[in-house]
C-alpha cells in the first residue's frame, strides 16, 4: 500500500507498510499509478505502452527497475505480516505511567471555547487539589506503573499556578518517592501564563521537563477568545511574561500553544506571531468544539486550513534555508528513530496508560473526560479503579478501526485522539472525521518538509 | 538512484521485533491535549535503536 501526492513541487510516495518515505521524479511517480502492488523484475510491456508518449522506452525501463529494487529490499509495497506479532504484544498489560494532575479547577481566565468550562470541569464549584490528594496521586501512578521507570505527571487545571505552592510540594514528593522505588519522574506544566513571576519562572525551569504557554497568537486574536474575568484580554498581561521564561529556558523542552478556531482561520498568521516574539517551539490546535458553537471548525472550512497548513511548511522550510530554527509541533515528524510499530498500533494512551485525577482524587481516562460520570473509573482516595473501563480503552487501536484500515497516516496518528472520537466522531473505534482529515494533511506537510530540507 | 530519493531506510518492520516497552513519552503529554500526533515521540527504547 502507497500514498503517493503531488505538495510544493514534490513528487511523494509514501510506503505505508514500511514507513518509507521516497521522492520521485515524474516519471516514477507516473509508474506508480500502474503497479497494483506485485511487481515483476522486468518492467511490464503494458506500463511502457502506457506511458510511451510521454517519455522514451529506456527512461521508463530505467526508473521502472529503481522502483523494483525497493520493491526487493520491501520499502516500496511492503506487506504488513508484522502487525501479527505485533498486535500480540497489544494485549499485554499496559502498565499506568502517565498522569495529568487537575491541580486546580479554578482559572483566572474565562476562555470562550474552553473544553473545562472555564476552570470547574462544569462541577459547579471551583477547587484546588490538596497536597493530600496529590501525594495520593503520586502514589496511585508509582503503584500501577510496574516495571515502567519513566513516569509522567502534567501539571495542569484550571490553571495550576494558582495553586502552586501544592505543585512544588508534589514535586519534592515525587523527587523523594522515585528514588525510593526506582523511577523517574518527568513533570510538566500547562500554564496561561497570568501568574508568572520571576520566582516562578526560575522554578519552572529548573524542575519542569516541559512546559507547555497558551497563547492564540496575535492580541486581537488572542483577545477574542481569551479573556480575563473582568471580560479584557490576557494578550498584554503575559506576552513579556513568556518572553523572560522562554529567554532563561535554555534547551528544554517548552511549547508556546494556541488554539485556532473559525474566528481565526488564517491561523499560521497567528503562528508566524509567535514565532516573531521569538518562540521557537510552537503549537497551534484546531478547537474542540461542538459543532453548535459559532466558532467550531466545519467541514466546509477545511480547504482553508489545509491552505495554511502549506503556508506554514513554506515558512519552516524558508526559515530553515536561511539558517533560522523554528518547531511547528504538528509537522515534527521522526522518519528514522520514531516510536516503534507497537506504540504507533495505539498512540492515544488515555485509560490505558494514562488517566486524569481531579482535585478531588477521582479517576477518568483523560482530561477530556473529568467530569463525565459514565467515564468515573474510581478515586486515588479509596483505591477504587474500574479495571474493565481500563480494558475498553486498552482495546483500542487502529487495527479494530475500519476507517483507519486503508488510510495511509495509521502509523502516524494511530487512530486518533480517544476523546475526540468518542465526544465527536462515533466512539472509541470510530474516529472524528474532521480531525482525521486535519491529520492527513499535517503529515503530508510534515513528510514534504523533509523532502525540501534534504536537497 | 537516478529517478527515486529514500529518506529514511529504517523500516516499521524491524521495530516491531524489539518495540513494545512503552517507556516512551505519552502522547497527550506534550503539548496536543486536544488531539493525537505519535510520529513525533522520540523512542526510548536503546535497544530499539
Amino acid at each position: 500500500m502507497i500514498h503517493k501526492y503531488k505538495l510544493n513541487g514534490y513528487n511523494i510516495a509514501l510506503d505505508i507498510n514500511s514507513g518509507c518515505v521516497h521522492v520521485l521524479d515524474d516519471i516514477s511517480y507516473d509508474i506508480l499509478d500502474y503497479i497494483d502492488g506485485n511487481m515483476e523484475k522486468e518492467c511490464p510491456c503494458d506500463i511502457i505502452e502506457k506511458l510511451s508518449e510521454k517519455y522514451n522506452k529506456e527512461e521508463i525501463v530505467s526508473c521502472y527497475n529503481e522502483l523494483y529494487e525497493l520493491y526487493e529490499e520491501d520499502m516500496l509495497f511492503a506487506d504488513d505480516d508484522f502487525l501479527k506479532n505485533a498486535a500480540e504484544k497489544l494485549k499485554e498489560y499496559s502498565p499506568i505511567k502517565a498522569m495529568c494532575l487537575h491541580i486546580a479547577h479554578d482559572c483566572n481566565l474565562r476562555c470562550e471555547y474552553c473544553f473545562a468550562s472555564t476552570g470547574d470541569y462544569a462541577a459547579g464549584h471551583r477547587s484546588l487539589m490538596s497536597y493530600e490528594v496529590g501525594k495520593k496521586a503520586i502514589d496511585f501512578l508509582i503503584e500501577k506503573s510496574g516495571n515502567r521507570r519513566n513516569l509522567e505527571v502534567d501539571f495542569f487545571g484550571g490553571e495550576p499556578l494558582m495553586n502552586f505552592e501544592v505543585v512544588k510540594k508534589l514535586v519534592e514528593y515525587g523527587r523523594q518517592r522515585e528514588k525510593e522505588c526506582n523511577k523517574n519522574f518527568r513533570f510538566t506544566i500547562t500554564t496561561n501564563g497570568v501568574l508568572l513571576s520571576d520566582d516562578k519562572i526560575k522554578y519552572i525551569n529548573e524542575n519542569m521537563h516541559n512546559v507547555v504557554l497558551s497563547l492564540d497568537g496575535r492580541k486581537e486574536v488572542n483577545d477574542k477568545m481569551r479573556k480575563r474575568v473582568d471580560g479584557t484580554g490576557s494578550y498584554d498581561s503575559i506576552i513579556e511574561k513568556y518572553k523572560n521564561f522562554v529567554s532563561q529556558r535554555g534547551v528544554k523542552d517548552y511549547y508556546v500553544r494556541g488554539t485556532f478556531t473559525r474566528n481565526n482561520l488564517d491561523f499560521s498568521k497567528d503562528l508566524m506571531h509567535m514565532v516573531d516574539l521569538g518562540f521557537k517551539q510552537t503549537s497551534i490546535e484546531p478547537v474542540v468544539a461542538d459543532e453548535k458553537e459559532n466558532y467550531a471548525i466545519r467541514e466546509e472550512d477545511l480547504p482553508v486550513i489545509f491552505s495554511e497548513y502549506e503556508n506554514l511548511a513554506k515558512e519552516i522550510i524558508e526559515k530553515r534555508k536561511n539558517g533560522q530554527f523554528f518547531n511547528f509541533f504538528h509537522f515534527m515528524i521522526d522518519l528514522s528513530q520514531g516510536p516503534c510499530v507497537i506504540k504507533r498500533l495505539k498512540g492515544c494512551g488515555s485509560g490505558n496508560e494514562y488517566v486524569a485525577i481531579t482535585p478531588e482524587g477521582d479517576i477518568y481516562p483523560c482530561h477530556q473526560f473529568v467530569g463525565m460520570e459514565e467515564y468515573k473509573m474510581g478515586s486515588v482516595m479509596d483505591g477504587s479503579f474500574d479495571n474493565e473501563i481500563k480494558e475498553k480503552f486498552a482495546a483500542a487501536n487502529i487495527l479494530n478501526k475500519p476507517k483507519c484500515k486503508d488510510c495511509f497516516a495509521k502509523f502516524y496518528c494511530s487512530g486518533g485522539c480517544n476523546a475526540n472520537n468518542i465526544l465527536y466522531g462515533g466512539g472509541i473505534d470510530d474516529p472524528y472525521d474532521i480531525s482525521c482529515q486535519l491529520e492527513k494533511k499535517r503529515i503530508e506537510c510534515a513528510i514534504m518538509i523533509k523532502a525540501a530540507l534534504s536537497e | 538512484m537516478k529517478h527515486t530519493k529514500t529518506l529514511n531506510t529504517k523500516t516499521l518492520k524491524e521495530t516491531a521485533c524489539k518495540g513494545g516497552c512503552g517507556e516512551c513519552q505519552t502522547s497527550c503529554q506534550s503539548a496536543c491535549k486536544t488531539s493525537c500526533t505519535v510520529a513525533n515521540q522520540e523512542c526510548e527504547n536503546e535497544n530499539n535503536k
